[in-house]
């Protein structure tokens, strides 16, 4: 069901943890659809990630999208961590299957919310970041025969 | 241990090999069509009535009684709509619950798309269906009560004698959903009052893709599958021979069997479900104690995801299986767990073992390992288990 990369990144799971005093957090997602992510971020002052942590209430795409989202963003500038987007996640894991689409953008949401604390923290603007969503949870459709 | 622990018993069994073996005659020797004249086609006749028998004598029903079919949710599908089709007449309300497997709970949603009115009855924090409710239910037009006789999930065997008289009381048609309780535990229809019985061969050691429903005489049911005479032109299609000997032989051996099964089956289960409630904090056992299935142990851990932990027990050669969105492809965890009065939250870390007489206690030794390992990685990468560490700590 998962690719070789999904399953590597659940098994082994990089950035996994917390910092303290991180200079941005965010949490999104909710525990009712199933899938909670949260990331926190150690911004230097040239605005680049330092490091970053994550911790994931979810399944194994969620793991998997939260895992790959850290390594992508780290090293990376607030505005260059602005292009890892959820399709870009999804790219760098070979896919996802189409019910677990929504991790990705979950990922994508969790690494924005962070860059959102950060910016508001220091009264900066991240070009084209947006206030976050509290919840961005699809609704599935029923299809009806 | 590099050998699969198969803990999905409740999802499919393994076809025992004594059933295999008898099966297989008739698809190589014994392969004519058994609505055929010729002497050839003779013994498959034979086979289909001796199946027949078995099962009957099984439930303490008729031979005429049995109708095979494809299995449990074909069965449910008949059971339902034929009986709302033939009893509209008297009145378009039917009676279910909301711990009812979807072969029941979608067929009845298909009936409200056409004029019938549903009633899902509450079941408590057990997942027993409240018979007071169900009592409080029953109108003038009410034609059908279809209560499952143990669920799938939570193993929670219902009150069917009860519910059964409330049945024949107000002259209402009684089905049962026995897929998971049919050769697990003792039933007689004539006891519990059952109208109809849907039943399937995979969940009792039996082939998959064969299974029946029991029709009490006298009920007008029509056909579902519209064809040929078979089944006293009840189901066309030409009969499933192997699988209705793979079901026959299942059911003989089942039968012969149930008790001193159920009991190394509830001791193995009771030693798991022991181990993991005392070794692992911040866990429940979903379902009735002690009315449920002997064979089905399922556990809610907090804080985790059932998806999660699925794979890891996977990597460890485990299978379970879990009642948490993901395992759906909903966003939506279990209706079982829900209807229980668990959160959310907590819905989505359920794991379901379902045990079979072949596992041993040095499995679930093994299992409990896991499982405490599992349970503590995820719980570290969780940041709702952080979150309550943090406020506990205030």
């Amino acid at each position: 069901m998962y690719t070789e990369k999904v399953m590597d990144h659940f098994q082994n799971p990089r950035n996994v943890g917390e910092i303290e005093n991180a200079s941005g957090t965010g949490t999104v997602g909710n525990a009712k659809c199933g899938d909670i992510m949260r990331i926190y971020l150690d911004i230097d002052e040239n605005q680049v990630i330092q490091d970053v942590k994550f911790k994931t209430f979810g399944c194994g795409a969620a793991v998997a999208t939260s895992s790959m989202a850290t390594e992508m963003v780290k090293g990376k500038t607030v505005q260059e961590a602005m292009e890892v987007t959820n399709k870009a996640v999804m790219e760098a894991l070979d896919g996802l299957p189409p019910v677990k689409v929504h991790c990705s953008l979950l990922a994508e949401e969790a690494i924005h919310a962070a860059l959102w604390d950060y910016a508001q923290k220091n009264g900066i603007t991240i070009e084209g970041l947006e206030k976050p969503k509290s919840d961005i949870s699809e609704h599935d459709e029923d299809e009806e025969y | 241990m590099s050998q699969v622990i198969y803990l999905d018993n409740a999802a499919t069994t393994r076809t025992r090999p004594e059933v295999a073996d008898a099966m297989m005659p008739y698809f190589t020797e014994y392969y004519g069509n058994p609505s055929s004249v010729y002497e050839f086609s003779a013994p498959c006749k034979q086979a289909i009535a001796h199946s027949r028998e078995t099962i009957a004598k099984s439930l303490g029903a008729k031979a005429n009684e049995i109708y095979f079919t494809a299995g449990g949710t074909e069965s449910d599908n008949w059971a339902i709509k034929a009986a709302a089709e033939a009893y509209q007449a008297k009145g378009k309300h039917i009676i279910t619950s909301k711990i009812e497997h979807h072969a029941v709970l979608h067929t009845c949603q298909y009936l409200e798309k056409r004029g019938f009115e549903v009633t899902y009855l509450d079941v408590d924090e057990n997942g027993i269906v409240k018979v007071d409710e169900l009592k409080k239910a029953v109108r003038q037009d009410t034609i059908l009560i279809s209560i499952m006789f143990a669920n799938n999930e939570i193993g929670t065997i219902e009150p069917i004698k009860e519910i059964g008289e409330i049945a024949r009381e107000h002259g209402i048609l009684f089905h049962t959903d026995a897929v998971q309780a049919y050769c697990h535990v003792p039933i007689n229809v004539d006891e519990y009052h059952i109208d109809m019985l849907s039943a399937s061969a995979h969940k009792l050691n039996g082939p998959k893709g064969i299974g029946f429903l029991y029709i009490r005489t006298g009920l007008k049911l029509r056909s579902f599958v519209h064809g040929g005479a078979q089944e006293r032109k009840r189901r066309g299609g030409t009969e499933n021979v192997p699988g209705i000997v793979g079901l026959g032989k299942a059911v003989e051996l089942a039968m012969d069997t149930m008790e001193e099964r159920a009991e190394k089956e509830r001791e193995l289960r009771d030693y798991l479900i022991g181990r993991v409630t005392t070794e692992v904090p911040f866990v429940r056992l979903n379902g009735h104690r002690t009315c449920r299935l002997s064979n089905n142990a399922n556990f809610a851990f907090q804080f985790i995801e059932g998806e999660s932990m699925l794979i890891m027990l996977d990597m460890n050669g485990i299978c379970g299986s879990s009642g948490s969105a993901c395992t759906s492809g909903s966003l939506d965890p279990s209706h079982v767990l829900l209807a229980i009065g668990l959160p959310h939250e907590i819905a989505h870390g359920s794991l379901r073992l379902t045990l079979s007489e072949e596992n041993t206690r040095e499995e679930m030794d093994y299992v409990v390992e896991k499982i405490k390992e599992i349970v503590d990685r995820l719980r570290s990468m969780s940041p709702l288990y952080e979150d309550f560490m943090k406020n506990n700590q205030a």
